[in-house]
């Protein structure tokens, strides 16, 4: 399917897999959905403290109005994504599973914050310094959109003693089925060229790379295109593989460095950015627009129109769903997020948040969680590991309840990509015991560093 | 041949004595001197290494037990006040009184109770389930029927019930120990006091939501409606996040709260069938 010789292409080093692909929305363009009647905004979108709700029930807000503000450092500002009125503040279901405190407002029209652009006009020209960027980053509440909702100006605020050498974009969307991000690339080309200098000025790094993964050759070559002859920012195509999109294995096939176990990507001078945070970075920086909309990708067995929507934060999934022509028939399992990674949803009404890249209908699972089998000591669990782990010898001492002993097999190295799990010819959980046991051995740590 | 006999067995008697001799030296000088008493209390505790006392066994528990220069803060559960006030006598110290206590579990979403909103496929198992969502019913404080309290008692003193989904604690078997407590990612298993006659009065809920919210996800959810504070003469009940909590060592089991829950969310143990004309007196009450 490329056109590009793949035997040369850049991966990383150990481990992965690579499952069936099955974009279907591919090439899908990206269409606004209509504004909802009501939507429900968590308080809590981000990795971090909730953020604490600043407007009242009954209160007219406008869209990007600041509706609940960051609680520390590693925490994020939430803005409306609509106008109209506060008409509760209480707890919903989100996508976790669990009812967390959400801003519900009926939608009134479609007023927006004065100092917002709306225009089309592409504006290349960063006046802010770098500091300035970060912290206007801080105040549009971005965080990192490939799915794991951490708060952006985190990454962006290095600590005084380490230094930032390159700037890696995120555009391999190596979770098969979701499109988002692809076609982001196709349609906002020049706009992510943008967001990528303002994240380079931020960091003040004078070299940035995208990876793509080789399964977008039409974006590897726009961008070529764009950014032809001697340019700060390189693009690199990389062989599709998952997890190639983990942040560490981004670093090791376009760098070849290797993040050490327990650090992070700035310790070998390296910030990994999603390309969609970097869009979103335009957006916030040179039109004012705080994070309300994101794309979302919505595909499945059988669906009629598999798509790619502009989304404003706080739509009920069903929303969407029905865009595409509802619910196929036989459909067992719905996921918010990539097959890989992403978690089923229990019910339809809750909210698009911001880690929300797609939403995914299936007929059956891939695995069986319930019905697993004894482990046969293939070692395939360990073959494709990308973090090097032994997710067989994890599971075992989870499942043991052993987590002192877990801990000298560094269960906190894990992804949690799920390749251990895809590939078990024994159907066994692996990963839904590496995480239980990952969450315990945090837990030990913790304690025994507040002693 | 003869020889050969003789040269082995002087060779080994050598070796046998040598061995001997540093084996006597080694075990002189690095002689551990360990109290014993410490097997004496392991001989009268209930040597169920259950852990309730919060130490890995019952031999770490009596260690603690002879180094204590008192015993306030050591108590064997499954033991109980008796077998503290052995170990207490033996060892010169004054023992702790604790009233016998006894798990109970504080949800009663049953499957007749509590309707389904969504199918699980995922591993059966409490932890794993509740870091993955909130439940597959609208309550997300209730018992996920997993089963891994079950699976954490060692005295065989719960069972699950095929048709609620509930656990079952057998209270002749439970011994406090709190293992299930630890298990439960949903801190539904609380200890109380097993009262007169082994008669207790707890509210079997533990759900945050509001009322509304509440009694639509479960029949039987306590919903902060202020009738059970009303009715309570002792001051035992107060409502702490949306739900109803009666403390055990005020409450005098009156069960006037009982009859007055219109949620049935209040269960009494252990009481004798009511009488008619308790009935009379309650209707009247029902109505206002």
């Amino acid at each position: 399917m490329s056109s590009f010789a793949t035997h040369t292409l850049k991966t990383f080093s150990i481990g992965g897999i690579h499952p069936p692909e099955n974009k279907w929305s591919a090439g899908q363009k990206i269409v606004t959905l209509p504004i909802p009647k009501q939507v429900s905004i968590p308080v809590i979108q981000h990795i971090g403290a909730p953020s604490k709700v600043l407007v009242n029930k009954g209160d007219v807000v406008k869209v990007g109005q600041l509706l609940a503000e960051s609680s520390g450092f590693v925490s994020a500002n939430v803005h409306a994504s609509v106008s109209g009125k506060v008409s509760k503040i209480e707890s919903a279901f989100d996508s976790s599973g669990y009812k967390r405190i959400s801003v519900i407002i009926d939608v009134q029209g479609d007023e927006w914050l004065e100092n917002i652009d709306l225009t089309d006009n592409l504006i290349s020209n960063i006046t802010l310094e770098s500091a300035e960027i970060v912290k206007k980053i801080n105040e549009m509440g971005i965080v990192g959109l490939g799915g794991a909702t951490f708060p952006t100006h985190v990454k962006l605020s290095i600590p005084e003693n380490k230094k930032a050498e390159y700037l890696i974009i995120n555009a391999v969307e190596c979770e098969p089925y979701l499109t988002s991000d692809h076609q982001l690339m196709m349609e906002k080309s020049d706009q992510i060229i943008v967001g990528t200098r303002i994240l380079m000025k931020a960091l003040k790094v004078n070299k940035a790379i995208i990876g793509i993964e080789n399964n977008k050759p039409d974006a590897i070559e726009l961008f070529s295109q764009k950014l032809s002859g001697p340019s700060d920012i390189e693009v690199v195509a990389l062989k599709v593989q998952y997890p190639q999109g983990g942040e560490k294995q981004l670093i090791k096939s376009v760098l070849n460095r290797e993040v050490p176990s327990g650090k992070l990507p700035i310790d070998v001078g390296c910030v990994v950015q999603n390309v969609g945070t970097a869009f979103a970075v335009y957006e916030a920086i040179q039109k004012n627009k705080p994070l309300i909309e994101r794309v979302v990708c919505v595909s499945g067995h059988d669906l009629k129109n598999p798509s790619n929507f502009m989304v404003r934060m706080g739509t009920p999934v069903e929303t969407l769903i029905e865009a595409t022509g509802g619910v196929p028939e036989g459909t067992n399992l719905i996921i918010n997020g990539g097959p890989m990674m992403g978690k089923s949803i229990s019910r339809l009404d809750v909210p698009v948040t911001k880690g929300t890249s797609g939403i995914l209908m299936f007929k059956q699972t891939v695995s069986n969680h319930n019905q697993y089998q004894a482990c046969i000591r293939c070692a395939k669990c360990v073959s494709v590991c990308p973090m090097g782990l032994e997710p067989y010898y994890l599971m075992s001492l989870a499942q043991k309840n052993r987590f002192d002993e877990m801990e000298a097999a560094y269960p906190t190295d894990c992804i949690e990509c799920g390749s251990c799990s895809y590939t078990c010819p024994s159907h066994r959980p692996l990963l839904d015991f590496i995480r239980l046991g990952k969450s315990e051995v945090n837990q030990i740590i913790r304690q025994r560093n507040q002693r | 041949m003869s020889e050969t006999i003789w040269l082995t067995i002087v060779i080994l008697v050598a070796i046998g004595s040598i061995s001997a001799i540093v084996l006597y030296i080694v075990a002189k000088k690095f002689y551990v001197y360990e109290d014993p008493r410490i097997d004496e209390v392991v001989n009268i505790l209930p040597n169920a290494n259950c852990g309730g006392c919060g130490y890995p066994g019952c031999k770490a528990f009596a260690e603690a037990c002879t180094k204590a220069e008192d015993l306030s803060n050591l108590f064997c559960p499954p033991g109980g006040s008796d077998n503290m006030k052995n170990v207490a006598e033996l060892l010169g110290l004054l023992a702790v009184q604790k009233e016998p206590q006894v798990a109970v579990l504080r949800c009663n979403g049953s499957n007749q109770n509590r309707k389904k909103t969504s199918r699980y496929e995922g591993v059966e198992n409490c932890s794993i389930a509740s870091q993955f969502f909130g439940g597959d019913t609208d309550c997300t404080y209730g018992c996920l029927g997993y089963g891994e309290c079950v699976d954490a008692c060692t005295f065989d003193a719960m069972y699950m019930d095929k048709d609620t989904g509930l656990p079952v604690i057998i209270e002749n078997q439970c011994t406090a120990c709190g293992a299930c407590i630890k298990a439960c990612p949903k801190d539904l298993i609380e200890l109380r006091n097993k009262g007169k006659k082994s008669r207790r009065i707890f509210v079997s809920c533990m759900n945050e939501d509001k009322g509304a919210a509440a009694k639509k996800a479960c029949d039987v959810a306590c919903i902060a409606c202020n009738m059970c504070v009303k009715a309570c003469k002792y001051d035992a009940i107060a409502i702490v996040n949306q739900r109803a909590y009666i403390d055990f060592s005020k409450c005098v089991l009156c069960r006037a709260c009982v009859s007055v829950c219109p949620t049935n969310a209040i269960h009494e143990i252990n009481f004798p069938a009511r009488k008619v004309t308790a009935e009379k007196v309650e209707e009247p009450q029902l109505e206002a």
